[in-house]
């Protein structure tokens, strides 16, 4: 018998979120901890697991962790302890992971999200894998030709920040991600690149009838490497599973790939991963204790987090949640804005914000968030010219774009092109009876004019000649206003 | 006799010797017997030629080599030495030359010793007679029918043999005492965490400790002086500089409260001889001025039981790395998973096999709690009651080996025999403490009473953490009241 539920689903979602720590050295040992050079040149006897070699902490993980802590309000354990997680993999030099399992160094922290508060359920510490790249055959560890390993990115630090299943929808999850990115890089904790592999995510996904307080089953989706897969991972996933329940079947506890071609999520291969990790503490390491000295130095250090930030400028700039956002968001964004404000001779900080949003972001999206390109006094002195008048905010767009093509200061460009507007009150009076002067039949049909319509079209033609003798450089809102008592 | 190191040291640093002479009566001492003792699996004669006219030259321009200044000096082969292949005695590192030195290497080196080459061991230290070598067991140069004892058996024995002045070896369960025992030389437990791990292939990294092998008492403490201290890349080394060990030794044991071990001395297993020795022992340092009594310390009964629990643990865990990806053997496979297992198949023997599979058992899913969990526990009671006996005593003292040495053989078919070797030398590695092996007297094997030569007992002096001075002093004493007997040496058997 088939049974049609009649239920509404609601998603569960528990996010993963393995950040890449931007620490100079790796984990356990002093290789650079760089993305993209040449394979296997970062590499030494402890992060290549050579026979004798051994881990030593990096204690600047640790003060990364901590810095987590402080922002995701995360306690931190007198102790804490690392772990070996046991499985052959090539990729991983000693075949087994060194991380932590049942004594982390953060646990019971939250995040807001537009209001809502996920939990964290813990961050810990643990070391990366390396990189398999398999050739020919299918293109996977089972069925390529041969494999060929990079052990650069072995024993680089990350962070493992673990959420409890509050997020309950997609766009949710992605907007939980967006707030964790923006404060791991207010922190100054990692670069957050999901292109670059330095923010990766796996996502536990379940469905439930609405109203329910019980959990359903769960499937836990790996491979998201953006925030675009994360969103429709979740998505189907949701669909598929309440599709699977609604048909009277039941989800099964796996774990699933995304396959980001195919837009859905695909079983893993249950032989590989039916693992017993076998974890034991680590013999090799002493457990972590941070001092208090070294919590308090954290705690001194720790800078405006983003939702504090955001209500700032909204309070103090009177600016739009929407523009806080993207201002905050943005790596560098909110800084060089700041920046700017604070060299700012006239004009306002909305509009500097305005600018920004409206117009730097997009010359900087193309050629890289870099001060070079535009510094932030020169977007003041653009800002100024606008605001005191010297030029019309039409100009201003043509001065931006010849600014930062040709590196030179707003004020030269203008000066150098002659833009500068013409506010002279005598000059412009001049400029507007000569052309009333020799105007004399428009003057006649702009006051015998049968409707408006007509008479705001004769007006434009006279305020087009005015302009005209003044090159396009008198100031609109004087000429018009004279135009207007003229007439009058 | 075995050629003092601290008498080497000091001919060569006053120009009485040359490095190079000493060196060359040592390698004409390999060249005699090493074929039947077969305590290396590689010879540095080469390289030990040059060190030792580097050291010759540094004396002729008025430098000072260092503490052991051309003193001749093997390696146990699961110590990394930088260029020269590091084999463990296991097929599976087959053509592996490390890229780096032990930090113990490189700390001799700079003290002036020559390492004359690489000894035989039980594969990755994993047995008490160095008969599970992929290359073949070491004899005991004593005996050659018997064995050295093991793991560290090549070291011993090339002590014993007078083919190195000093050796390294490493103890985990005993490994280091008990082939000293059977070798009739000294070899000293340090403290865990008092000599650097770093360079030593891991078997089981809560238990590994390096050691010395020497022919003295006071040339032990030579060597661990040099060891010992704090070294960076071992996050469990020590936080100190190494104690102090000569200045004291001869200071005796006036006042000194030693307790001798029921548990590891008078239980059924032991040799009659082995007790009377340590007896013997209890009583010269009675007349020499210390407080002797027998003491109790329960759970070391159960220390053999947690050790085989908790070594082969974390060694399932250390040996996984040994894979075919990245050096060492490789057996190619259908895929990579099958050529993983092809390698360790080929490339493991038994007695590694055997406790890989009994380590990954004892910490799987729904039995680690059991076992490995458990073993804990015992380990800590272990600590516990140890923490009691040293409220009472300065040092303990105790059997190192149950019997003396026995024949090649007799014990490889039955692992559990084997194992009880260890029975009085396991608890010092589960408590993280210091022990040593000083050889006292001679006896004939139970197993031959006759048509065999008297062979060597050690008599073992435990201490706590830390304890490494006391210990040596009240060693020195039994080192001096140890029977004639016990000076055997090996070259001249």
């Amino acid at each position: 018998m088939t049974v049609t539920s009649t239920h509404t689903w609601e998603t569960v979602v528990g996010l993963e979120v393995h950040c890449e720590l931007a620490t100079v050295s790796k984990l356990f040992c002093g290789c650079p901890n760089e993305f993209g050079d040449e394979p296997n040149t970062h590499i030494c006897p402890v992060c290549l697991g050579l026979p004798g070699s051994l881990p030593v902490l990096n204690e600047r993980a640790v003060e990364y962790a901590l810095r987590v802590a402080e922002a995701l309000h995360l306690r931190v354990p007198a102790r804490s302890i690392f772990s070996r997680k046991n499985y052959f993999y090539p990729d991983m030099p000693k075949d087994y992971q060194t991380s932590q399992y049942d004594e982390p160094i953060t646990i019971d922290g939250w995040l807001d999200v537009d209001g809502v508060r996920v939990g964290i359920t813990r961050a810990h510490l643990e070391e990366d894998t390396g990189k398999s790249l398999h050739v020919g055959g299918g293109g996977r560890i089972h069925d390529a030709d041969h494999s060929l390993v990079d052990y650069n990115r072995a024993g680089v630090p990350l962070l493992e920040i673990v959420s409890e299943p509050d997020i309950r929808s997609a766009e949710q999850a992605k907007r939980y991600v967006d707030e964790l990115r923006a404060t791991l890089l207010a922190v100054g904790v990692s670069d957050v690149k999901m292109e670059e592999g330095s923010l990766r995510i796996d996502a536990n996904v379940s469905v439930r009838p609405a109203g329910s307080a019980e959990f359903g089953t769960r499937a836990e989706i790996k491979n998201l490497n953006s925030l675009r897969s994360l969103v429709h991972a979740i998505e189907h996933e949701t669909q598929r599973q309440s599709a699977l329940l609604d048909s009277g079947a039941r989800v099964v506890q796996e774990t699933r790939h995304w396959d980001e071609d195919g837009g859905r999520t695909l079983p893993g291969r249950s032989k590989e991963e039916a693992h017993d990790y076998r974890y034991f503490p680590e013999p090799d390491l002493v457990p972590v204790a941070p001092t208090d000295e070294m919590r308090a130095r954290v705690r001194a250090s720790m800078p405006e987090l983003p939702a504090a930030r955001r209500a700032r400028l909204i309070e103090a700039w009177d600016i739009k949640d929407d523009d806080a956002r993207v201002l905050v968001d943005v790596a560098g964004l909110a800084d060089y804005a700041e920046q700017a404000v604070a060299a700012l001779k006239a004009g306002s900080a909305k509009d500097v914000a305005n600018w920004v949003r409206q117009d730097v972001l997009g010359y900087l999206n193309d050629r890289g968030l870099s001060p070079a390109v535009l510094t932030p006094e020169m977007l003041a002195d653009l800002v100024g010219l606008v605001a005191d008048t010297t030029i019309s905010r039409g100009q201003a767009k043509d001065v931006l774009a010849e600014s930062m093509a040709e590196d030179k200061w707003p004020s030269d460009v203008v000066r150098d092109r002659g833009l500068a507007q013409v506010t002279d009150l005598a000059q412009l009076t001049a400029a507007v009876d000569a052309v009333l002067a020799v105007n004399g039949a428009a003057i006649e049909e702009y006051r015998a004019a049968p409707d408006d319509k007509v008479r705001k079209k004769k007006r434009g033609f006279l305020m087009g000649e005015v302009m005209r003798g003044l090159e396009g450089k008198g100031n609109a809102q004087i000429l018009s206003d004279l135009l207007d008592a003229r007439l009058a | 006799m075995t050629d003092a190191a601290l008498s080497i040291a000091a001919d060569v640093r006053a120009g009485r010797r040359s490095a190079r002479d000493v060196l060359e009566a040592h390698l004409a001492q390999i060249a005699a017997r090493e074929s039947d003792v077969h305590a290396f699996n590689l010879v540095t004669a080469d390289d030990a030629r040059e060190r030792a006219n580097e050291i010759d030259a540094a004396i002729a321009r008025g430098d000072n080599p260092g503490p052991l200044a051309g003193v001749p000096i093997a390696l146990k082969d699961n110590l990394c030495t930088r260029g020269v292949p590091t084999t463990c005695s296991s097929r599976i590192l087959e053509g592996w030359r490390p890229p780096y030195d032990a930090t113990v290497v490189q700390r001799v080196r700079n003290a002036g010793a020559v390492a004359v080459g690489k000894t035989n061991l039980d594969e990755f230290a994993m047995g008490s007679s160095t008969e599970n070598s992929a290359f073949g067991p070491t004899r005991n140069p004593h005996d050659l029918s018997r064995v050295p004892g093991g793991s560290s058996g090549g070291s011993a024995a090339a002590v014993a043999a007078g083919f190195a002045s000093v050796a390294l070896g490493s103890d985990t369960g005993g490994s280091v005492r008990q082939p000293a025992s059977l070798c009739g030389v000294v070899g000293v437990k340090p403290t865990y965490g008092a000599v650097s791990r770093y360079g030593l292939i891991a078997f089981a990294s809560s238990l590994d400790q390096v050691g010395p092998f020497a022919s003295s008492v006071s040339d032990a403490a030579l060597l661990l002086e040099v060891i010992g201290g704090h070294d960076s890349c071992d996050s469990t080394s020590i936080a100190q500089p190494a104690p102090s060990l000569l200045d004291d030794l001869e200071r005796g044991v006036e006042g000194l409260r030693i307790g001798i071990v029921t548990e590891l001395t008078d239980t059924d297993g032991i040799q009659p001889d082995v007790k009377a020795a340590v007896e013997t022992a209890a009583n010269a340092l009675t007349d020499a001025g210390a407080k002797t009594e027998r003491v109790s310390v329960p759970s070391t009964m159960y220390g053999l039981s947690a050790y085989y629990l908790i070594a082969p643990a974390e060694a399932s865990s250390n040996l996984a790395r040994y894979d075919g990806v990245r050096y060492g053997l490789r057996i190619d496979g259908a895929d990579v998973a099958d050529m993983n297992a092809r390698t360790r198949e080929a490339g493991f023997g038994r007695e590694v096999k055997r406790r890989i599979m009994l380590g990954t058992y004892a910490l799987s899913a729904g039995y680690y709690d059991a076992f490995y969990g458990q073993a804990q526990r015992v380990r800590t009671l272990i600590i516990r009651d140890f923490e009691h006996a040293y409220e009472q005593f300065d040092v303990l003292l105790a059997a190192t080996s149950p019997t003396v040495a026995f024949e090649l053989g007799a014990k490889t078919t039955d692992p559990l025999t084997m194992y009880l070797n260890d029975i009085c030398t396991i608890p010092s590695n589960l408590a993280g403490h210091a022990a040593m092996s000083i050889p006292f007297g001679t006896a004939l094997p139970v197993d031959a009473p006759g048509g065999t030569p008297a062979l060597p007992i050690g008599v073992q002096v435990l201490a706590p953490a830390g304890g490494e001075p006391v210990m040596f002093r009240v060693g020195r004493s039994i080192e001096l009241a140890a029977p004639i007997s016990s000076h055997l040496g090996g070259s001249g058997t």
